[in-house]
């Protein structure tokens, strides 16, 4: 047992879900205990889902677990596939099927007998694995699966197109500003003059997967989902892979590069020197920035970066490499994948954290004292309480991280975005400290407090204890209506029940 | 009284349990709050902890007093020991936060696996020097709100059953805290006695904010009547007397575990009222208990008059409008009730789970409203399949729809307002000076309409030709 307030990465279903849900007309159902479909708020709510989210539960109750879930699981894989049609069904185990141990595999074999659609078993163990490993697992699974079953009806097309063409792996509901990156990514594939075949699983129908042989190359741009379909997809069919993120000026580069010798080497004939060149200097403002006198003033300033490991790496490199800011600790907690953060970040910061306890990560902020962290919404609270500005950098996240505006963090329109970000959290931190230094803008003493100073009422100890009650902020207007009710109606004591007359009287 | 109507009884039906509502161990999330020395441990695993991680939203920042126990794979094969395992955590809570309660949240995973938290806990409770008590709130049996009545009758075990003034040795523990308690309430005594009516002690069971408490307990003040206690209290150590004779009354309707524990367990008679939410809810709550105590009901006339008078902005939206909930914290019946009054038709009542004998009040009161307001009865729908809902909700077109946060988004953007259910779980809607905010509720989205009609952008779905 372990002693757990906050968990980075979420339980395996999620994943999983994460997974069904990106594609289009695939339908999960969990099997689980009623109220674990709360990834349905999180979708409807956090991404502003304007459709249904297409996750049902096998509702594991009583019953179940004294006779075992028999016709249920069947009966509601067949039920869902006559309502909706979904090309695919993913019946996703829980913690508490895992412990259950029915026999899943023989329910979707005798689902499959009757469901129109396809239906498969998510391959995942709540006890091994997290929410972002079972979404990797999970998407990797599908894609095999549409590529043997086109594979056997002889309809697997297997001629690479005609152009240099792209798989981008890895888009899914739910991550982290997904969707303004993955138009980025469209953006710059076409601009490298590289089609785009599919993008996967966000928007993507389970019929294009037969497809993704025909590209050249497949993109990775996220360490934590894909990698495993892209080296599944590298031994099938021998397609090579991209796995540089393009987050920041340096690495984006990096990513253009290796698209060019991968798809030279199968005789493109591209040079794309021009361009990264043009981008650098005059599409992005990441580079002059850097050279500006705003990031000189960044020279040497302490910064910790926290997060998942693709985004808590390119940061690490950005502050370090591109800024000149000094990272004290860059840290991830993707335990299952240290060794590769620990090899990206070690020559950009003075010292690598791998944890999930957000204790001893609050207590490394503590100790270091930057003057700005980036990190996870957990660290822009640990900020809040310590008054140390936080950019939010990556997963876990909130509904505020979810922005309707355009506001990738890869590509070249990325590296503005970043910058802003970056700059806008050392600059508020500064204009704090100097404001607290110089005592403020407005020196003057304040004359008046508010207009109850002297009413000539007297609070009882039971209406001071209610009026105590009310939240801060809207005390002191709660205490003027009442006031002025008791004034009105010539109570000399405002007691507690004057206190809620005087409420229901205003109707607020 | 008598309507032109057909006498048909409220109908009842029973769908399949596909529907989407909190996991009851939620329940964490208002009661820790509630009970300010208390610590909540969930023995649970990382999806429980998922959830109420993302259900509190921002509080899960303020080093809320809940934290998660998280069975790893050890636990579940036995070769961790349990009695240890949780021994090791509760002494660390002990050290940081020294509570006076813990309470184990069991959960699914801990009924599956059959941990015998209620055996355990008596052991280490002796070992620790501080209580444990066991609430098995999990989703396997329980909706939502009902994690609450787990918690609260496993309370109801904890309440004394003397006054402490004979019962000395029992001061020991908390003995300063105790003594100050003491001194202040003899002083209230003493002060308010002469204004109470003699009638055998009152005690109320359900967690309500602070402000709301002292509301319900001035309003039944003015009628001479005196709440001995309240369960829970603000604090553990403070937790009500319970005698045997004691008269009990509910303030929600999802507290029927605990009601039958103080009927059956603590020997106490409960007076069967319908739920003081929305002014004729809280008027009928007080004339019940005012029958029971033999006291005529003073003034309610009028203030019940008042409180409608002072809503009336806010009624005009909706009368005659329709209203389908969905179900999913309890709350329903009572909620449409009061819509009714209101002036609303309610197309459907979707309810997780219906006591009928411990809401037979609330039920006929649901039943003469509508017949008062000349409005067909609704059906009851127990366990409903929100597949099925949204077919009813297709058809009906209800002009609003009172839903979970997983339908909300998408009905809207299908042109069909909504108002999100636990809203009414975590706002203060009891009594007669909170029938505006459960009004101010429920009139948003019309409200909403009213400032938005004329742009033309109701349905904001594409619709994709269906195979």
């Amino acid at each position: 047992m372990k002693l757990a307030y906050w968990m980075y990465a979420g339980p395996a279903h999620i994943g999983t879900l994460r997974i069904a849900s990106s594609f289009k007309n695939v339908h999960a159902i969990m099997h689980a205990p009623l109220g674990d479909d709360y990834f349905n708020v999180m979708r409807s709510m956090l991404s502003r889902e304007r459709n249904f989210t297409p996750v049902t539960t096998s509702v594991v109750d009583r019953n179940v677990l004294a006779r075992g879930s028999q016709e249920k699981v069947v009966d509601n894989i067949t039920r869902k596939d006559a309502e909706e049609h979904p090309d695919l069904i993913v019946l996703t185990p829980t913690c508490t099927s895992s412990i259950l141990q029915e026999d899943l595999h023989n329910f979707v074999e005798r689902a499959q007998l009757e469901a129109k659609g396809d239906v498969m078993l998510a391959d995942v163990n709540h006890y091994r694995y997290n929410e972002l490993q079972a979404a990797d697992r999970t998407l990797q699974q599908i894609v095999q699966y549409y590529i043997e079953k086109a594979r056997k009806r002889g309809e697997l097309p297997t001629e690479k197109t005609a152009k240099p063409s792209v798989n981008i792996i890895g888009v899914s509901t739910l991550g982290f500003h997904n969707n303004h990156d993955v138009t980025e990514l469209k953006r710059l594939m076409t601009d490298l003059g590289i089609q785009v075949n599919t993008v996967i699983p966000e928007g993507a129908s389970v019929h294009e997967l037969k497809t993704m042989p025909q590209a050249w190359f497949n993109l990775i741009p996220y360490r934590e989902l894909g990698l495993t379909t892209a080296k599944y997809l590298e031994e099938e069919f021998g397609t090579p892979y991209v796995d540089i993120t393009p987050m920041g000026v340096v690495e984006t580069a990096r990513c253009i590069r290796k698209i060019q010798q991968v798809i030279n080497a199968q005789g493109a004939e591209v040079d794309y020197e021009d361009f990264i060149n043009e981008q650098t200097l005059h599409v992005s403002q990441a580079a002059w920035f850097s050279r500006s006198i705003d990031c000189q003033n960044l020279t040497g300033k302490k910064a910790v970066v926290f997060g998942d490991n693709t985004h808590a790496a390119a940061l690490t490199k950005i502050l370090s490499r591109e800024m000149g800011i000094h990272v004290v600790w860059a840290g991830t907690y993707c335990k299952y994948d240290a060794d590769w953060f620990r090899e990206q970040v070690s020559e950009y910061c003075d010292e690598v954290l791998i944890t999930d306890d957000h204790g001893e990560i609050g207590d490394a902020i503590a100790r270091v004292e930057p003057s700005a962290i980036f990190g996870t919404q957990m660290e822009r609270h640990v900020g809040k309480r310590l008054d140390i500005p936080c950019g939010v950098i990556a997963a876990p996240i909130h509904v505020q991280n979810f922005p309707i505006g355009y506001k990738p963090f890869m590509g070249y329109e990325g590296t503005n975005q970043i910058t802003d970000l970056i700059y806008n959290s050392f600059t508020l931190g500064m204009e704090d400290h100097l404001l607290e230094i110089f005592g403020g803008h407005d020196t003057k003493e304040v004359i008046t407090k508010g207009i109850s100073a002297e009413s000539g009422l007297n609070w009882t100890k039971d209406g001071q204890a209610e009026l105590n009650k009310i939240p801060g902020f809207v005390r002191g207007k709660v205490k003027r209506n009442t006031e002025k009710f008791a004034r009105e109606r010539g109570f000399k004591d405002i007691s507690a029940e004057v206190l809620y007359a005087a409420k229901e009287s205003v109707g607020a | 009284m008598t309507v032109a109507q057909q006498p048909e009884a409220l109908n009842f039906e029973c769908e399949t349990g596909n529907y989407h509502t909190f996991c009851p161990i939620s329940c964490v999330a208002w009661l820790y709050q509630k009970i300010e020395d208390s610590f909540f441990l969930v023995i649970g695993t990382k999806t429980c902890g998922y959830f109420l991680q993302n259900a509190m939203g921002v509080m899960i920042f303020a080093e809320p007093r809940y934290a998660m126990a998280e069975l790893e794979e050890g636990d579940i094969s036995a070769q961790l020991n349990d009695y240890e395992e949780l021994k090791r955590l509760c002494e660390q809570i002990k050290r940081d936060r020294n509570p006076s309660v813990i309470v184990w949240i069991g959960t699914c995973t801990t009924e599956i696996i059959k941990t015998d938290l209620e055996g355990l806990a008596p052991k280490l409770e002796a070992d620790l020097g501080i209580p444990i008590v066991v609430a098995r709130a999990n989703g396997l049996d329980y909706a939502f709100t009902q994690g609450e009545d787990t918690v609260l009758a496993a309370m109801a075990h904890r309440c004394p059953e003397k006054s402490p003034v004979s019962e000395t040795e029992k001061v020991e523990r908390n003995a300063i805290q105790k003594l100050m308690n003491f001194g202040k309430k003899k002083e209230d005594i003493a002060q308010d006695e002469s204004e109470y009516v003699d009638h055998p002690p009152l005690v109320l069971f359900g967690s309500l904010p602070d402000p709301v408490v002292t509301q319900l307990t001035l309003e039944l003040k003015k009628q001479g009547i005196k709440v001995s206690g309240w369960l829970p209290a603000k604090r553990f150590t403070e937790l009500p007397v319970i005698e045997e004779g004691y008269y009990v009354a509910g303030v929600n309707p999802f507290l029927s575990r605990t009601a039958t524990t103080l009927m059956r367990r603590r020997k106490c008679k409960l007076i069967g009222a319908p739920f003081p939410i929305g002014p004729d809810g809280t008027r009928a709550w007080i004339e019940k208990i005012c029958s029971v105590f033999g006291i005529t009901p003073q003034g309610l006339d009028e203030r019940e008059a008042q409180i409608w008078a002072g809503v009336e902005d806010y009624v005009k939206l909706i009368r005659g409008k329709s209203v389908f909930l969905m179900g999913d914290n309890l709350l329903e019946i009572s909620m449409a009730r009061f819509l009714i009054r209101c002036g609303m038709t309610v197309q459907e009542i979707g309810i997780p789970y219906m006591d009928k004998r411990y809401q037979a009040a609330e039920l006929a009161l649901l039943e003469k409203t509508c017949q008062e307001m000349n409005s067909p009865l609704p059906t009851i729908m127990e366990k409903p399949d929100n597949y099925n809902q949204l077919q009813r909700i297709y058809e009906l077109k209800p002009d609003l729809v009172i839903t979970g946060m997983a339908h909300a988004n998408p009905l809207e953007a299908r042109g069909i307002n909504t108002k999100w259910s636990v809203e009414f779980t975590f706002a203060q809607i009891h009594g007669f000076g909170n029938a505006r905010d459960v009004l101010e509720l429920v009139t948003r989205p019309l409200r909403r309409n009213n400032n938005l009609k004329d742009l033309g952008w109701d349905k904001l779905v594409r619709e994709e030709a269906k195979i």
